[in-house]
């Protein structure tokens, strides 16, 4: 089985770009990349790529053969849908595809367009990634949901709203310096707690914004790297993928992501490492609560101890474990379907040192992306390293 | 809603309601005791095609809730609210709680019964505090 690497990366600046269509913005993310990874578009053999909303943002659907052809490539093309994980989806099936001997020049990426629809338009947009029946007919919002899942938690393990406001305060802090943030700014733990409520406890700052954006990854068999002498440091050595239920009344704890753990499981072993080597990661923080979760179900924390990691300093820039240097979806924004592979993009940066947040982790090797889909129905995992040359 | 407006039902689920409104609830039970909600063909823990109504227990009680303040376009008027997933034991059910934030909690006894929404008047599942 050969070994993928991550050749080049290209992320757009996340924010508000109403104007852009989200063909025009993974035309830039895939550009990016593609110049990166410094390989002829002719060899790129397919286009795997990720978008949520587009039949209610843009009314567009099949929109695989538009993302190739933004891309200017002749290849098969095809989009995948899973919620916000769908380029985290369309990256473990193009990292399987490489594998397998497929291909050895693949594009992953995704693109979302999510501001030019009213707030109440993306509040209804992003709540179909919940059961139809049984949670949107109720009232259930997405954040809605989040909310009685920290709720929950809160409950269980203990846990407070300042406590989750550190976590917005890490993630804005990391974004300062990130051009492609859409908040480049701090925030205080007291501007977090006086923030508007949205679904108690959680209020806006804790809350990823609306965002349009895209990103893009090339893979690259280790054999055309080697061949064509490419500069790819990183090798994607792990992938793993869990589900659950899609109604949280129909999961046994609603405290707890267990379809993140199997994915975890599943990707560390494959990678043959363990939690402990994890020197960075890039989390799912759509909310707050959620960074929490994602930090217990890979195994970094234990049950119940998350929610403290960024008020006791653990993952800030300068802890023992960094997450989400990139500013997370709380600060770098959310463009649903351009967010798994955008984690990808900002660790492998991460990893080969030009981030902008690299001196925080100067030897780092192992890099973890963890991206969920819904209330976590779906999650992706995956394990990056730094490879020797 | 098709084109003419004229009311399509959703099969399984709207007959849930439709039995809750009279009092008569029931969940759907496989032959290893796994309770789900309608509609379903085979049991979503084991795959078991036996299916069973079986009767909803009166009242359940509340296992995670939240009040929210910034809702979907169609709960526009009926916001602020409060959303709660119920525990009835062999299954949990998701709705609306007829009583302020300050009087929910965790384990708060509640009964379902079926009302409609203010802003559209359409159906949904609410639970009264017993
Ligand atoms: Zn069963």
């Amino acid at each position: 089985m050969t070994k993928v690497r991550v050749a080049g990366a290209g992320i757009t600046k996340f924010g508000r770009h109403p104007e852009r269509t989200s063909r025009d913005l993974f035309a830039e993310a895939g550009a990016t990349a593609i110049k990166d990874a410094g390989v002829a578009r002719d060899d790129v053999e397919g286009v795997y790529y990720g978008n949520f909303m587009g039949e209610l943002s843009e009314h567009q659907g099949h929109q695989g053969p538009l993302a190739a052809e933004a891309l200017g490539v002749h290849a098969p093309a095809t989009r995948y849908e899973s919620a916000c994980a769908s380029s985290g989806v369309a990256l473990r099936q193009a990292v399987r595809d490489v594998r397998n001997g497929e291909a050895d020049v693949l594009v992953a990426g995704g693109s979302e367009r999510m501001t030019n629809l009213s707030t109440a338009g993306s509040t209804e947009a992003l709540a179909i990634a919940a059961d139809e029946l049984y949670e949107v007919r109720a009232g259930v919002t997405f954040p809605g949901a989040y909310a009685m899942m920290a709720t929950a938690y809160f409950e269980q393990f203990g846990g407070t709203r300042e406590d989750l406001a550190h976590v917005a305060v890490k993630n804005h802090a990391n974004a300062v310096d990130n051009d492609h943030a859409q908040y480049q700014r701090e925030i205080t733990v007291e501007a977090a707690l006086d923030s508007p409520a949205v679904a108690d406890p959680l209020h806006l700052y804790d809350a990823c914004p609306v965002t349009d954006g895209a990103s893009a990854v090339v893979l690259v068999s280790e054999a055309y790297a080697e061949a064509h002498d490419l500069d790819a440091g990183v090798a994607i050595t792990g992938t793993g993928q869990g589900g659950d239920r899609m109604a949280l009344q129909d999961r046994e704890n609603v405290a707890t992501s267990p379809a993140a753990t199997e994915a975890a499981e599943e990707a560390y072993a494959d990678a043959g490492v363990t939690a402990d080597d994890v020197d960075v990661a890039e989390v799912h923080d759509c909310f707050t609560i959620a960074e929490v979760l994602a930090l217990e179900s890979l195994g970094l924390f234990e049950t119940g101890e998350g929610i403290t990691a960024a008020r006791d300093g653990i993952t800030t820039q300068d802890g023992d474990l960094p997450v989400n240097l990139s500013g997370g979806l709380k600060a770098k924004g959310h463009p649903v379907g351009a967010t798994g592979t955008s984690q990808v993009a900002e660790l492998t940066k991460l990893l080969r040192g030009d981030h902008v947040n690299s001196e925080h982790v100067p030897e780092a090797r192992v890099g973890v992306a963890h991206n969920a889909g819904g209330t976590v129905a779906s999650a992706v995992v995956h394990v990056l390293e730094e490879v020797a040359e | 809603m098709t084109e003419d407006g004229e009311s399509v039902r959703d099969a399984g689920f709207d007959e849930f309601l439709d039995a809750l409104a009279e009092g008569d609830s029931y969940y759907v039970e496989c032959a290893n005791g796994h309770g789900s909600l309608p509609p379903r063909r085979v049991c979503p823990e084991c795959g078991s095609a036996d299916l069973a109504e079986t009767p909803l227990p009166e009242s359940g009680e509340v296992a995670t809730y939240t009040k929210v303040h910034v809702p979907a376009p169609s709960f526009a008027d009926d916001a602020p609210y409060v959303t709660a997933v119920v525990d009835f034991g062999p299954v949990r059910l998701t709705g609306q709680v007829l009583a302020d934030v300050e009087d929910v909690e965790i384990g708060l006894k509640v009964e379902p019964v079926v009302s409609e929404t203010e802003t559209r008047g359409e159906r949904l599942v609410v639970f009264e505090p017993r």
